[in-house]
């Protein structure tokens, strides 16, 4: 080239006019090699590796939580009163039918409801969500590499979003009526909390995997929480199922109904926010005064065991499914 | 010099199902049995990238390298053995991939950012940066799916580059947008160079490769060709694509009885015997080996010559003296001699036939015989060796109403028409 300029090319071939720009954003290189750190991509990722880089993405987490609600709910308050009308609407329905139609007349009924359904709700919504989380975000699973896991995490942060949403909706009735609840127990409630989110997070990486490569898992979850609701003691109690076991005589039941990890949450739940496990019936002709029980009378020390039980539990269950996750992940992007 | 990215015995095996049962009733009523054939889309694929060098992925649709570049994205696991990356990584492997059509243009760049493995406070350092680059100061609070396609490629390239990865792997997206945008892509990645990154690009076109790369490697079923210099690297790919291609077999132009036929065509060219191929404006005789059954005295070879592409070239003109021939009987050899080839990169195939000058009967005509390969030295691209020369004149007063050209590209000193002579 017989360019007169003083410009200097960068490289032979750029057109002269166009070197502006570099000098405005002259930035540092990059960082010496040795100092890089190195990433390995093989068939076998070790589940502490994996683990790892799903603690290093944690900003990414908390932005797909974010875009996801935002998506869901378009930032706007209205949006999130929208989000309030399925919970609402439920809770109306089974009010309705059990107190007022079939008659369980235990006092608060709502409350009652309200407690169980605070749990099951945070554990329905993102095992819901997440049976199709990766397949919806096919285009990012193909296209970029990030830890995989992070996007049935993130129907887990989405369900629990909403869950403080309820919880601040149930405070304000509570105070509204002046409902006092079990003050002693609350502190089962975050115990409680971490417990269920450790579990959903299991089902959700597990179920948010298998759907991509059985794609009716999502048909068959919606049929299997049905069951799994009425197998957890929300619009019944606790009491009501032991006894119907013993009646049949099969009490030993129990022992395998409480085996689900969302009952002892929602139990917890129930004996902290409702107040009481037991009430008297004053409203008839009950000059007895027997008392009927909904929870059994298990003091603070039983429930805290129950709950640790389900986090040890939970956790394995986690780690399980984490290695299940690796195991169908590395085919993602062909599958999608 | 440190490698950037090794490559360690990379194999990648897909399974093609003849019938792909995706739910478990499916599965169920079938009994569980899906039958496929094992694909091995990368076989033992070993290569070293090396520290702040621009590699070139060379091969045809479906050769697997894209494949290679979603193993080296971290994207596609692969089935056995391990690629190892050095420093921060960025994939453009489709621009814009990362983003939520329903988030707007401010949520997307923090997402795909924070998607690409940075933070949200180095992602706030280069916000202004991004919006800048993608020239979206306007709409970057708008939703994704408003904006326009071109809109949407620019932000996808603009984070993607101001990410300021080490590694950095492209899947042949640099064209994308407006000429302008191009340019600016092309300065980034200009840039990129000087400071030392290491990029990777894959391509199916041998002109990417030779401008951008320094080093390249040619792929082809999942295996490495090669890896080496450009140039060298572009003229194996060609030799492979066509050596592995059916060439077709000879339309046998029996219309004259066989009186003439041609056996066999050679090329003879200047590298014969040092080297395979020659270089831009060296010589070439095509050779054909030909029989005739009867003295000929009104023959005419024509040549024609065709790309890789199977576009023709060239094709000798059969009214032109100089191709006439006089065939005694028994037969001999026809030379066809080219004092100059001005052909760049590629892998040529000559077609040889010899015709009648009175009627316009052909005797014999052999299809794509024989094969030549020019390797380019040096950086120029397309198809013919050209030598422009390049000069500047300062505008004069006496030219009157000459008022230079502009050219398109804005650069100073594009060479005008001069017209005082």
């Amino acid at each position: 080239m017989t360019l007169g300029a003083a410009e200097p090319l960068p490289v032979e071939g750029a057109e002269a006019g166009a070197g502006a720009p570099v000098e405005e954003r002259a930035r540092l290189g990059p960082v010496p090699a040795e100092q890089r750190p190195l990433t390995v991509v093989n068939a076998k990722v070790r589940l502490g590796q994996r683990i790892v880089d799903i603690w290093r993405h944690r900003e990414l987490l908390v932005l797909l939580t974010r875009s996801e609600l935002k998506i869901k709910y378009k930032n706007s308050v209205l949006g999130y009163l929208w989000s309030m009308l399925n919970p609402a609407l439920v809770l109306g329905i089974y009010y309705v039918a059990f107190n007022i139609i079939s008659g369980t007349h235990f006092p608060r009924f709502a409350i009652w409801l309200f407690a169980g359904l605070l749990a099951w709700n945070l554990f329905n919504n993102a095992a819901m969500g997440s049976t199709t989380v990766v397949v919806g975000k096919a285009g990012i699973v193909k296209k970029v590499a990030f830890p995989r896991e992070l996007l049935a995490l993130s129907t887990v942060g989405v369900a629990l979003v909403l869950f403080v949403i309820q919880v601040v909706v149930l405070v304000i009735i509570m105070a509204a009526f002046g409902i006092q609840p079990a003050w002693g127990y609350l502190w089962l409630l975050p115990l409680a909390i971490v417990a269920l989110t450790v579990f959903t997070s299991a089902v959700s990486i597990f179920l948010s995997a298998v759907n991509v490569y059985l794609r009716d898992t999502q048909h068959l979850t919606e049929v299997l929480l049905m069951a799994w609701f009425w197998l957890t003691p929300i619009v019944y109690s606790w009491a009501q199922m032991v006894n119907q076991l013993s009646t049949h005589g099969v009490a030993w039941a129990k022992w395998v109904y409480l085996s689900n990890p969302v009952t002892p949450v929602a139990m917890t739940f129930q004996r902290a926010i409702y107040g009481t496990a037991s009430y008297v019936d004053t409203s008839k002709a009950n000059t007895a005064h027997v008392a009927t029980h909904l929870l059994p009378s298990y003091g603070l020390g039983a429930y805290a065991v129950l709950l640790v039980a389900v986090l040890v539990v939970s956790v394995l269950l986690l780690l399980g499914a984490l290695v299940v996750f690796g195991r169908l992940e590395g085919n993602f992007a062909e599958e999608l | 010099m440190t490698a950037a990215i090794e490559v360690d015995h990379l194999t990648k095996q897909f399974r093609l199902y003849n019938e792909k049962y995706t739910s478990l009733k499916e599965r169920v009523v079938h009994g569980g049995k899906m039958p496929y054939v094992p694909f091995v889309a990368l076989d033992d694929v070993n290569v070293d990238i090396r520290e702040g060098e621009t590699f070139g992925i060379l091969g045809h649709n479906g050769c697997g390298k894209s494949t290679l570049l979603k193993c080296i994205a971290g994207i596609l696991k692969p089935t056995s053995g391990e690629v190892r990356v050095r420093g921060s990584l960025a994939a453009m492997l489709e621009l814009g991939a990362g983003f939520q059509p329903e988030l707007s243009g401010r949520d997307n760049i923090f997402l795909n950012g924070s998607l690409l493995g940075l933070s949200h406070a180095e992602m706030e350092k280069r916000f202004d940066d991004i919006v800048a680059f993608a020239e979206l100061e306007q709409f970057i609070d708008n939703q994704v799916k408003f904006y326009s396609s071109g809109m949407y490629v620019r932000l996808g390239f603009a984070v993607a580059v101001n990410v300021e990865p080490d590694v950095l792997l492209v899947d042949e997206v640099l064209a994308v947008g407006d000429a302008a945008f191009q340019r600016k892509c092309l300065d980034h990645v200009r840039r990129f160079q000087q400071e030392g990154r290491t990029i990777v690009v894959v391509s199916h076109g041998t002109d990417t490769i030779r401008q951008n790369c320094d080093r390249a490697m040619a792929m082809s079923h999942g295996r490495v060709l090669t890896v080496d210099e450009p140039g060298e690297v572009i003229r194996i790919f060609l030799a492979a694509l066509l050596g592995g291609g059916a060439v077709p077999d000879d339309i046998d132009g029996a219309a004259l009885g066989n009186v003439v036929s041609i056996n066999t065509i050679t090329v003879e060219h200047s590298g014969s015997g040092s080297r395979p191929h020659l270089y831009p404006g060296e010589w070439m005789t095509v050779v054909a080996d030909v029989d005739s059954l009867a003295a000929v005295p009104d023959a005419v070879a024509t040549v024609a010559i065709h790309d890789d592409r199977g576009e023709l070239v060239f094709a000798s003109d059969p009214d032109d003296s100089g191709a006439w021939l006089e065939l005694p009987a028994g037969g001999g050899m026809v030379r066809v001699e080219f004092p100059e080839v001005p052909l760049l990169d590629g892998t040529y195939s000559v077609s040889l036939g010899i015709r009648s000058r009175s009627d316009t009967a052909v005797y014999d005509w052999k299809d794509q015989g024989a094969q030549f390969e020019v390797t380019n030295p040096g950086r120029t691209t397309g198809r013919v060796r050209m030598l422009p020369s390049t000069s500047f004149r300062l505008r004069s007063s006496s030219h009157t109403g000459q008022v230079p050209a502009i050219s398109p590209m804005g650069a100073v000193g594009a060479p005008v028409a001069d017209t005082t002579t």
